[in-house]
């Protein structure tokens, strides 16, 4: 057992993993934020992805321990400082981009991700960017037309809610 | 005006909160005081017979607190079969045990071994490999039509052969069939298969087994849609525990598709271990474990005729099929390719005769049950690809060959056993052929040929029975469960509601839409109706969520308890008034008494009841509570037309989706936003069977596609925007709130769509030859389908 210690969400943590404990084993078993999911283990799936030094990662395949010292942010640290929704997570609801909520917390920090570096992503880009992130309940429509409209784009247009 | 409450409003998801903040409570997010681990080791052979399990090297090992294998079981019951299929020839379906951990025998890649419980997952997952097994490899039974030849190796010893049942449906038709068949001027014939699927929900299916040693109490906390029936099939058939001392709890699910519902021995086991060890033990499946121990899905292999006469009337229906049962028969395998899909092949046409047979087979394969659609959309497949073809043949439009067909008289009863109570399948072709364009389409096929591409339309109707119970009727039909559904409505004194309900949400969006129905009956905030589901210790006995059932048959139960609290709120309110009951109106959260403007509202009616100072005491109990079971007396059915726009790249057999609408008749609706959502999921899923999915086996019984690397499954770039309408509305004529069910209606009428447009657009393209393709339509199928001879 090595000691590791990171920030995550603002906080600094620190606990005993072995040289094989993922990131993933580490914030769900280590600190007990179940927020972010497992969702398989060849990693495809991205239901795991949280933001490390600002990047999204997918957390079931970087090593605890390699987190040292890292800057993380999970789907616990999403909402705004009062507790409401940001407004990624907002168009998620409004839009009814989750249904079982399983793959949602990959999803939200993938979104995020993605409108970090292309604040105004066009469909193709969306769907392209999410390539990495299976949804198994929505047909995706939901969660493509969420990320349009968080990003401040007009999504009255494409069809049905 | 779209409703902004109630019914019919599209009331945001309150579950979402918890879901997008990381709050959910999923059953691997549970961890028990001084919890064990289990880990399962499995064959990694397709049928074997097991001389020897050492696992005293394995016991040393750190952290090991005790292996078991099949002998902790042997006097424990085996997993049990729900349904009862009774063949030809009136004799009951070969019904083989199905052990905890293997017996003597392991009979497909994934069967439970031996199972490792350890003070973590990796000690648990390390001890395994110390085990040695000493295991003779046997020949294994792959392809359903080899198995029932004789000589092949059985899966089972002790049944007569590898064929579970041999089903005719209905049998006395068969001679009147046949003979029409002769009488045919036009008979269409197709050979298909409905490949195996994985269903994939995104949580990986999780077990917590705990012991009270003070109370003699077990619980289990499960992934599961339908935890009352868990409780059942595991306390009553195979570890002896009376429900009373059992509990089982299934929180947030992350998705089912059907495969949450059976039970499963990784359920019986840790709930069986933690009493053994006197500590809880958490089981997490791994995805590549979820491949081999989930449940697949469909896995037909079919020959449809279809008789028209010389007006293009359908005139009769044959159909034979092999259906992939796997090694053992799951929870309720055996309903899936009989009662709920020959009773479907009447499809939404008059058909008068119809003959369905359905040979069951077992294999040394990963067990087959309901997944989406269950039966439907292996039905539908058919149907609407041989009337497909036929319309080719015979050089007719398929959407008028389908609307010549169509039955257009309710109720409908069809050769195969069903009742149409509704429907209008001519509004949903009229909504669709509105929402595609079908008249530009040639002007849009033209500009895909300018860019070297081959555009093809596919449309097809579909219908389905879902909403499923009456009890009786299932009775009948060999299921060993009713098929009713409970709630219970409690008020509390300041006027808030809990619904307890026997359904389950794993993403359906229950606990919001279920509180809409409730909050409009009585006119009150939807925020003061809870729901609460999932936990038998705080739910009537339920029979759960799957096929489509829980707003027809539990919404219905709830509708009945919520009527009975509004019944006995009105005797209340009849005597705070001093007014006669008869008299009473309740509108808008207010007691009136009709023609006066006496009212009491809806929260002293509540108070009145548990602080019964002024009450009618000597008529009426205090207290404001009432369950209601509701057992329909019929499906539901719902129905619709979908189509799909394609583009082939005929270098490289790519097919892309261009375009996906779907109209559907789902009659009455809730929350609209929930319905397209649940269309949507559906969508993609019968998109991804028509294009990407496949559960490939080589003939050694080993599942090629047993990851995401090589399962694929449909991803945000695979699949569009879908179009999707449910306008067009006939009310379901038997429950309470006159809906349907849109759970599976995506799934069962979308593969279809996808195939025929493939094929129309190869057509288009001079290869004519080309009359279908198994799914997945691969590039690489494509191609070879374009280029064959
Ligand atoms: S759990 Fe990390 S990609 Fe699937
Ligand atoms: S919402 Fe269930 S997997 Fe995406």
């Amino acid at each position: 057992m090595t000691q590791v210690t990171m920030t995550v969400n603002g906080k600094t943590v620190s606990g005993d993993v072995e040289g094989r404990t993922l990131l993933a084993e580490f914030l769900r078993e280590g600190l007990k934020m179940t927020g972010t999911h497992i969702g398989c283990d060849t990693s495809q799936c991205g239901a795991c992805v949280v933001h490390m030094n600002g990047e999204a990662v997918k957390s079931c395949s970087v090593l605890a321990l390699d987190a040292e010292g890292a800057e993380v942010k999970t789907i616990e640290g999403m909402a705004n400082p009062d507790g409401s929704l940001s407004t990624i997570q907002q168009a998620f609801q409004d839009h009814h981009g989750l249904q079982c909520g399983f793959c949602t917390p990959g999803m939200v920090m993938s979104a995020a991700a993605l409108l970090k570096d292309n604040p105004k992503p066009t469909e193709r880009e969306i769907r392209e960017y999410l390539e990495g992130n299976i949804c198994r309940c929505t047909g995706y429509h939901n969660i493509v037309k969420a990320i349009m409209a968080a990003s401040g784009q007009d999504v009255g247009a494409i069809a049905a809610e | 005006m779209p409703k902004d409450h109630g019914i019919g409003a599209s009331s945001k998801r309150r579950e979402d909160l918890r879901f997008l903040t990381g709050r959910g409570r999923y059953t691997d997010d549970i961890n028990l005081m001084g919890q064990a681990y289990v880990h399962f080791l499995r064959s990694d052979m397709a049928h074997g017979k097991i001389n020897g399990i050492d696992t005293s090297e394995a016991e040393k090992m750190p952290g090991v607190i005790r292996i078991f294998t099949g002998k902790d079981f042997e006097g424990v019951g085996g997993l049990p079969c729900g349904w009862q299929v009774t063949d030809r020839h009136g004799n009951p379906m070969q019904e083989p045990p199905h052990p905890i951990l293997a017996q003597g025998k392991v009979r497909h890649v994934g069967d439970p071994i031996c199972a490792v419980v350890a003070e973590s997952a990796a000690q648990a997952r390390s001890a395994a490999e110390a085990i040695m097994l000493d295991i003779e490899e046997l020949p294994a039974v792959i392809d359903m039509k080899a198995a029932v030849q004789d000589g092949a190796p059985k899966v089972h010893d002790e049944l007569d052969s590898n064929l579970c049942y041999d089903w005719g449906f209905v049998e006395e038709n068969k001679d009147a069939v046949n003979k029409a068949f002769e009488e045919a001027a036009h008979v269409t014939t197709l050979e298909l298969v409905n490949q195996r699927l994985a269903p994939n929900a995104m949580e990986p299916r999780v077990a917590v087994g705990d012991y009270a040693p003070g109370t003699d109490e077990s619980t289990l906390y499960t992934t599961s849609q339908n935890p009352h029936v868990i409780r059942l099939l595991m306390g009553a058939f195979v570890l002896g525990i009376p429900e009373h001392k059992l509990r089982v709890v299934a929180p947030d699910v992350g998705g089912g598709f059907g495969s949450k519902i059976f039970h499963y021995a990784e359920e019986a086991f840790c709930t069986f271990a933690a009493k053994a060890i006197q500590r809880p033990v958490k089981w997490t499946a791994s995805r590549s474990e979820a491949f081999i121990s989930d449940a697949q899905g469909r896995d037909h292999v079919t020959k449809i005729e279809l008789a028209l006469d010389a007006d293009n009337n359908f005139t009769a229906l044959r159909t034979e099929t092999y259906a992939n049962m796997g090694a053992y028969l799951s929870t309720f395998a055996p309903s899936v390719p009989t009662w709920l899909h020959g009773t479907l092949m009447a499809g939404n046409y008059k058909t008068p005769l119809i003959y369905v047979n359905v040979k069951a087979v077992f294999t040394n394969t990963v067990p087959v049950d309901a997944y989406r659609g269950a039966g439907r959309p292996e039905a539908t497949f058919q149907l609407e690809r041989v009337i497909d073809k036929a319309a080719r043949e015979l050089g007719v439009d398929p959407v008028e060959l389908r609307r010549q067909n169509f039955v257009t008289e309710f109720p409908y009863a069809t050769p195969v056993a069903v009742e149409y109570d509704t429907g209008d399948y001519h509004a949903t072709m009229d909504k669709l052929l509105e929402m595609i364009d079908r008249d530009g389409f040639e002007a849009r096929a033209a500009e895909s040929k300018a860019r070297g591409k081959l555009r093809g339309l596919g449309i097809n109707s579909y219908i389905e029975a879902c909403g499923i119970a009456p009890s009786a009727l299932v009775g009948q039909l060999g299921a060993r469960a009713g098929l009713y559904e409970s709630a219970t409505v409690r008020v509390n004194a300041t006027g808030g509601l809990v619904v307890m309900t026997g359904s389950h949400s794993h993403g359906q969006g229950h606990e919001t839409s279920f509180a809409q129905v409730v909050a409009d009956m009585i006119g009150i905030d939807e925020g003061m109706v809870e729901i609460v589901h999932g936990d038998t210790a705080n739910t009537p006995m339920g029979m759960g969520t799957y096929g489509s059932r829980s707003l027809a048959v539990g919404g219905s139960a709830m509708v009945r308890a919520t009527e009975k609290i509004i019944a006995k709120a009105k005797k209340i309110a009849a005597h705070l008034m001093e007014a006669a009951e008869g008299d009473i109106e309740l509108k808008d959260g207010e007691f009136t008494v009709a023609g006066t403007d006496k009212s009491v509202a809806w929260g002293d009616v509540t108070l009145a009841a548990y602080v019964p100072h002024n009450y009618p005491l000597e008529e009426l109990e205090p207290g404001l509570e009432e369950t209601a079971f509701y057992d329909p007396n019929n499906f539901t059915y719902p129905a619709g037309a979908y189509a799909c726009e394609v583009e082939v790249d005929p270098d490289t057999g790519k097919v892309e989706i261009l375009s996906f609408a779907a109209a559907d008749d789902f009659g009455n609706i809730v929350n609209p936003m929930i319905v397209d959502g649940q269309v949507h999921g559906g969508l993609a899923q019968g998109i991804g069977q028509a294009l990407l999915e496949n559960c490939a086996y080589d003939e050694d019984g080993q599942l090629l596609s047993a990851s995401y690397m090589d399962y694929a499954m449909p991803r945000a770039d695979d699949v569009p925007f879908y179009a999707v309408d449910h306008s067009c509305q006939t009310p379901c004529t038997h429950n309470p709130l006159g809906v349907k069910g849109c759970g599976e209606a995506g799934a069962i009428g979308s593969p279809p769509a996808v195939v025929n447009a493939v094929v129309d657009a190869l057509h288009r393209g001079g290869h004519s030859h080309v009359m279908h393709i198994d799914m997945p339509l691969t590039p690489h199928r494509v191609w070879q389908a374009m280029h064959q001879a």
